[in-house]
């Protein structure tokens, strides 16, 4: 009896270890992915910020690399820039988006040829499509430019003009609109028709309908494009980078390097400025600093949707 | 059950460990490795790419192969700088490597990423006086030779002789000045039809360090810091430069500049008779010879300013180098491999001819075998000359050039600098710091 008595205790714990190593087998694929691809690199991130790393030799620093990030001046340009492209670019991405996918729901006929028409931009790889728009809208090379002025409207000089690049930049983002488009349509088109007849019923007109029952009920998905959107614009790169080589005119050579930001750091954003230093000076401690502080602000706007998805979630 | 999970846990932990410890792991020594005449393979990285580059490279390794038949070479095309410092650290590179970038020469001599040739060469005796002293600045750091040339760049002064309506090249930069404006036709409106010679930086290879020279400028000082303020001649330069851009107007030359497209497209100002005088590489050669046959043209050398013409003949000069990298496993043979690409005349002649570069050894400067165009001859010149400059290595990759260059063109070129000196002081102070933050 004491025998029994005395493996009671031993099988329950013997039970729960197993069901604990079981979890963890479960759980081990993303165990190893979480710690390979985000712990480990995030944790040498921080580390490296402390040296002075050029891939092959680490000095400590101290907080040298964080003191430097208040007096470059192409960081806080680049800071400049991005959040200007965070203010601008991501509203009018999805007001365009919003209101194209509110045309393209209204349309009977001819929609899916349309939809597939303002998405296609979008399935363009990001370099050609820059290469194409600058190439375009360029006045020595585009026919853009000269259309215009022929009906007396004189376009500005858009990627060589340095108050003009960063709205040429949006416009282009404006041309690739359709991922944003697709999403708010398929909302859109999720809206119970059912809430609008009743609302019409009652006398709503077209802008209450909108006001009152479109913007409520697809208001997650505006909330999901809006901080993707600031989320991708804070890590935007290649257009920026390609726009101002090829408006540049010079040929990006093997072995030779141009000052990012063309022109006079108008296209200068925050991650080319990262890469600048970490693969151009190789100045990878400060590049790291300079991640940190990426991640540090995406991280912030990506805790905002959790919030809000967990606050719609609730209302649920 | 659980012992058998704990052995598992421990495999993968000595696994794990074993494989972090070798990572990056990796050796060099001039009697390291495999003896230069054991069989053996080595890796050769190089950047080239076109079908007429990779098999001039090609061509230019096949006596190598008749020599050493026991070492089987094998080419690895398109390879750039990103690529060939991850291969070093991960502690697997290539054993041979060769990169466009002189500017990153300071970065691979003063991080070890590339190994110090300095045993190697004195080990097989090999003279590096064959070498311009110019290609000898550019291919080491500090005393570290971690790099030898292979093929070079160098840069003259184009001229259409249609366009110079009978006008010889000038040699001075006041000539310069007045046959600029002398040959520059204008639009009714003001506006830039054909130019005699474009002093933006903007224009393709007209960048400042191409330029500048000409003034006589230092880089760096002494202490291997920025020395644009101290230097008069960086003063000279962007005066003379600005004084030309005024009398065009900057509104013209940047409409001019912005409608001319891509630099290494037949529609090339220079090579469609826009452009009377330019400063381009020795490549523009073989492009003229290809697009533009018709076109007829000169080369001379760069002017100089007018108070250095006894410094007339030299130029910029650049070019491509190759090294073994930190780790490679074949050093001895890989070495045997440098030595012969970059000073086997007849490698280097057969390269040079099927690039259309210059050949970097002053033997192969004159070889019978060179079977450029007359025009070529200038650029053999300027690369031998002892007044050619090139730009010092430093540990952030050519950084000060990249930032001069953007003053130039976004602050000094369009008028937003008030106060030269204070503009390039504060130029100074961004370039210094930068290269403190580097180690520099």
């Amino acid at each position: 009896m004491a025998a029994v008595l005395s493996a009671g205790p031993v099988t329950a714990a013997r039970a729960r270890r197993r069901h604990r190593l079981r979890v963890l087998a479960f759980m081990s694929p993303w165990l190893v992915g979480f710690s390979l691809f985000f712990a480990y690199p995030l944790a040498a991130t921080v580390y490296f910020s402390f040296f002075r790393y050029n891939l092959f030799q680490l000095t400590p620093v101290g907080l040298t690399n964080y003191k430097f990030l208040f007096k470059d001046p192409y960081a806080w340009t680049a800071i400049k820039n991005t959040l200007w492209l965070v203010a601008v670019m991501v509203p009018l991405r999805v007001l365009f988006g919003l209101g194209l996918a509110q045309l393209l729901s209204k349309i009977k006929r001819g929609g899916n040829i349309l939809r597939s028409i303002f998405y296609l931009p979008f399935l363009i790889p990001p370099v050609a499509a820059t290469v194409a728009f600058v190439f375009v809208v360029n006045p020595g090379t585009g026919p853009i430019n000269g259309i215009f002025a022929k009906v007396g409207i004189h376009l500005p000089d858009w990627f060589n003009d340095p108050t003009w690049t960063k709205p040429g930049l949006t416009l282009l983002a404006l041309w690739g609109i359709g991922d944003v488009m697709i999403i708010l349509l398929a909302a859109l088109l999720d809206v119970p028709k059912t809430l609008y007849e009743a609302a019409a019923i009652d006398g709503a007109n077209a802008w209450q309908q909108f006001r009152q029952i479109t913007l409520p009920t697809i208001s997650p998905v505006l909330m999901f494009s809006a901080v993707t959107g600031v989320i991708q614009t804070l890590q935007y790169f290649t257009q920026a980078m390609v726009a101002a080589h090829v408006s540049q005119g010079n040929a990006d050579q093997a072995g030779t390097t141009t000052a990012p930001g063309y022109p006079d750091g108008a296209s200068l954003t925050f991650p080319q400025t990262l890469y600048n230093e970490g693969f151009q000076q190789f100045n990878m401690g400060y590049a790291c600093v300079l991640a940190l502080v990426l991640f540090v602000v995406a991280m912030f706007f990506t805790l905002i949707l959790l919030r809000r998805f967990h606050a719609f979630g609730d209302d649920d | 059950m659980f012992p058998r999970h704990r052995r598992l846990v421990t495999a993968l932990i000595v696994t794990l460990t074993a494989t972090a410890c070798t990572a990056g792991s990796g050796g060099s020594a001039t009697e390291s490795g495999p003896k230069a005449e054991a069989p053996q393979t080595i890796e050769v990285w190089h950047g080239w790419s076109a079908p007429h580059e990779v098999q001039a490279f090609d061509d230019a390794v096949a006596g190598f192969r008749k020599l050493h038949p026991n070492i089987t070479v094998k080419l690895v095309k398109g390879q750039d700088d990103t690529k060939i410092l991850n291969a070093i650290r991960s502690g697997n590179p290539p054993d041979v490597v060769s990169s466009f970038s002189t500017n990153n020469v300071g970065q691979f001599c003063s991080s070890g990423a590339l190994q110090d040739l300095t045993p190697f060469l004195k080990k097989d005796k090999v003279d590096t006086s064959v070498f311009p002293q110019t290609v000898q600045t550019y291919t080491q750091y500090k005393g570290v030779r971690c790099t030898l040339p292979l093929l070079a760049d160098d840069y003259a002064l184009y001229t259409n002789k249609a366009l110079m309506k009978g006008s010889q090249p000038p040699k001075t930069i006041s000539e310069l000045t007045t046959l600029a404006k002398k040959l520059t036709v204008r639009n009714p409106d003001g506006s830039i039809k054909v130019a005699g010679f474009l002093p933006s930086v903007t224009y393709y290879e007209h960048v400042g360090e191409h330029v500048a020279p000409s003034f006589g400028v230092n880089w760096l000082n002494g202490q291997g810091r920025a020395n644009f303020a101290t230097d008069p001649g960086f003063t000279k330069y962007l005066q003379w430069q600005k004084s030309l851009i005024d009398w065009y107007g900057y509104d013209n030359i940047k409409k001019f500049v912005h409608s001319m497209g891509q630099e290494f497209e037949a529609s090339n100002p220079f090579e469609k008779g826009k452009v009377a005088m330019a400063i381009d590489g020795e490549w523009r050669v073989k492009f003229l010879q290809e697009e533009a046959p018709t076109v007829q043209y000169d080369t001379t050398p760069v002017p100089v300013n007018d108070d250095r013409q006894n410094a007339y003949g030299g130029g910029f000069v650049t070019g491509t180098i190759i090294g073994i990298p930190r780790g490679a496993k074949h050093p001895q043979a890989s070495w045997e491999f440098v030595k012969y690409l970059t000073t086997n005349t007849d490698a280097l002649v057969t390269f040079a001819n099927g690039l259309g570069n210059v050949p970097s050894t002053i033997p192969a400067l004159s070889s019978p075998k060179l079977t450029l165009p007359p025009q070529f001859r200038t650029f053999l010149d300027v690369f031998k000359n002892p007044n050619s400059t090139t730009i010092p290595s430093t540990v952030n990759g050519g950084d000060f050039v990249v930032k001069f260059d953007a003053f130039v063109q976004d602050q000094w070129e369009p008028g937003k600098v008030p106060n030269l000196q204070q503009g390039l002081q504060s130029l100074d102070d961004k370039v210094n710091s930068a290269l403190k933050l580097a180690g520099g």
